[in-house]
């Protein structure tokens, strides 16, 4: 259907398993398995062959993107990515019926995104946090921030102040409750920003390059929480520059030029970095150095995507010669 | 005291500034900040949030006058109030966090021209100098000059709003985030493209960036500021070399450095100064090889040794290649969301 990186095919894998010995799990699987999933399994959200345009005046209108189909099914992790201006933002937007389709449907929990009389349930199921962390918060304390959504909800107020509390301690920012948001740094203003849509308890969380505007640590804040959360069984979809948070995925979606270009595991599309490379991408760093250690040393997996594997790497080679020279 | 080398195109010293002073609610912002910006160079300044970086470099075309110290730009002296504002604006092109944001104009080309037009530049000038900065930035000047600017993109947006500095041909071009929200080609490009601008038209460039693995392409110097004062200076090498000795400085470091502090944390001994890919791999090759230790002390790595791994046993929020989390099965998801 669409273009799907074959790692299972491709020499780099078959070379890594060659001379590592230790075969990589067949990645190609996990594409098969969520499309047998599929079957068994009810999509979160089903977005079926959408088209989008934006308006610009009677004679133009410009596409965001053309025939995008996607699957997110419940507790799974899927990175959108694509250059600027790939349409992966607006793709973003129709999760929850910010946007409707020009062309085709958006069904969330069997709801179409384009009854109106379903848009708040919808809301409530599917969650968006934004790049900039000072135009999402609206109260001038932490508490009433996250509180907000609750009262348009009508949530009443004994179990309003439960869902603060459980919200504010997901994202750990319990003791700033009655700060004003503005004091915070950026990574502590997007946690708050998070607890406010944690607080609607959705099924699923949508991160529209919601760490792009913060410094490393952050990032590493915001990238915890949304782990803890997916480990908890909330399905997240983030769109993102960063590659680093790519590798956390379970499948990736690249866009280029407002349709699905490719699709596959984290560790299959870096396996790949010229197509990478010629759709406007990049691998992450420690790829890199993976790929240029195996040339080194043809028994270092070149497929290693995070500072960790690459680390686990080296403990596997030095600590297995260190072994044969101790016995 | 105060005195600046012929070389040096802009010097900050002692320079302090407190936000709201004279009220309850004063806010000290900037402490004795001192730094040396030579002529030619490319400048990196960064630091946690809070810690002022953007504060200083507003300092830098006159937006903020020094309460207290001194900001030199090409000689003028900023605390002076009959210094020649413009004309220090003209020297001093500033390209904010998110310059997209300040973009009016309807149509990209005219964005662009907007600044010199202004400045009483002759039209056939300006639209040359357009060509130049939109070939700076990436954008082809016959393509985008008629686009409208509300239809694009934030990378797009965020090149025109580049380009409207440049047009002005600045002696200095200072740069709050230049790549934030830019995908890794663009990114990739704008970094080339500056560092053309540095190395080959001699423009210096000073930028605050939160990414290191950008700080370590393009910056000659780096400035650390934490707090309200410098914490620390000097090239990106001695700075990553520094950062276990120094976690006061809150800065993170590119992945490739975090690996070699990962495997030098294990015991291994690898020269975690170095940073560029074909470094780090170096570095990494030499500790898989056993070249490195790890020193005896070192913890014995995690999983059996012996025999070679049959799957990826990668850090604890992998999943299982069925697509679910090792512990969070799909029932308990179902208790988690009361369905």
């Amino acid at each position: 259907m669409r273009t799907v990186v074959a790692g299972a095919t491709s020499p780099a894998t078959a070379g890594a398993a060659g001379n590592a010995n230790g075969e990589w799990p067949a990645e190609g699987r996990r594409i098969h398995s969520c499309v047998a999933k599929g079957s068994s399994m009810k999509p979160l959200i089903e977005v079926n062959q959408i088209s989008f345009s934006y308006g610009q005046g009677p004679s133009q209108s410009v596409a965001a993107f053309t025939d995008v189909s996607l699957r997110v099914y419940p507790g799974e992790y899927v990175a959108v990515i694509g250059q600027n201006g790939s349409g992966k933002s607006t793709l973003a937007k129709h999760l929850n019926g910010i946007l409707t389709p020009t062309r085709g449907d958006v069904w969330v929990a069997g709801m179409n995104t384009k009854d109106a009389s379903c848009k708040q349930q919808i809301r409530r199921c599917v969650g968006m946090v934004f790049q900039s962390p000072d135009n999402q918060l609206v109260a001038t304390i932490v508490e009433d921030d996250v509180a907000f959504g609750l009262e348009n909800l009508g949530v009443p107020p004994g179990e309003m102040q439960e869902r603060i509390d459980e919200a504010l301690e997901a994202v750990g920012m319990s003791e700033y409750r009655h700060r004003p948001p503005h004091f915070l740094s950026g990574g502590q203003k997007q946690r708050v920003a998070i607890a406010g849509i944690l607080a609607m308890r959705p099924d699923c969380l949508v991160l529209d390059e919601a760490t792009s505007m913060l410094d490393s640590f952050g990032r590493a804040e915001i990238l915890a929480v949304v782990r803890r959360l997916n480990q908890q069984g909330m399905a997240i979809v983030t769109i993102t520059h960063h590659m680093s948070e790519v590798a956390e995925a379970d499948r990736v979606l690249v866009m280029h030029e407002g349709r699905v270009a490719l699709e596959g595991t984290p560790r299959e599309l870096f396996a790949h970095p010229d197509q990478l490379e010629a759709l406007g991408l990049d691998v992450p760093e420690a790829s890199r150095v993976a790929q240029q250690v195996h040339a080194r040393i043809p028994a270092f997996r070149r497929d290693a995507i995070s500072v960790e594997e690459v680390v686990a790497e080296v403990d596997r080679l030095a600590g297995s010669g260190g072994e044969r020279r101790h016995g | 005291m105060g005195e600046s080398n012929r070389g040096d195109i802009l010097t900050v010293s002692n320079l302090h500034h407190t936000y709201l002073q004279g009220t309850p609610l004063a806010q000290p912002a900037l402490f004795g900040v001192n730094l040396v910006i030579p002529a030619g160079s490319c400048v990196a300044i960064i630091g946690h949030t809070g810690s002022g970086k953007s504060t200083l470099i507003q300092h830098f075309n006159g937006l903020l006058r020094p309460q207290m110290g001194e900001v030199v730009v090409n000689g003028a002296r900023l605390s002076n109030p009959q210094v020649d504002i413009r004309a220090i604006r003209q020297q001093v092109g500033l390209v904010f966090q998110n310059p997209e944001d300040q973009i009016f104009e309807r149509l990209v080309g005219d964005d662009i021209a907007y600044g010199p037009l202004k400045q009483g530049i002759p039209l056939s000038e300006v639209v040359q100098r357009a060509k130049w900065a939109m070939g700076v930035v990436g954008l082809d000047f016959d393509e985008m000059k008629n686009r409208s600017t509300f239809a694009m993109s934030g990378g797009e947006k965020r090149k025109v709003a580049l380009a409207g500095v440049l047009v002005l041909r600045p002696q200095i071009l200072v740069l709050d985030e230049p790549t934030a929200g830019l995908d890794p080609r663009s990114r990739r490009d704008l970094l080339r493209r500056i560092r053309d601008l540095n190395r080959s038209e001699g423009l210096t460039v000073v930028f605050v960036s939160h990414n290191m693995e950008e700080v370590a392409y393009l910056a000659d110097t780096v400035y650390v500021l934490a707090a309200g004062h410098i914490a620390f200076h000097g090239t990106p090498r001695e700075l990553f070399g520094a950062l276990d000795e120094r976690p006061d400085l809150q800065v993170g470091a590119p992945p490739g450095v975090e690996i070699l502090r990962a495997l030098h944390s294990r015991g291994y001994h690898v020269d975690t100064t170095r940073f560029t890919v074909p470094e780090v791999a170096e570095e990494v090759a030499a500790a898989a090889s056993g070249q490195r230790g790890p020193a005896a002390a070192a913890e014995p790595p995690s999983g059996d040794l012996s025999a070679p791994p049959t799957a990826w046993e990668g850090p604890a929020h992998r999943r299982e290649p069925d697509g679910r989390h090792p512990h969070a099965h799909a029932e308990d998801r179902g208790d988690a969301h009361g369905r």
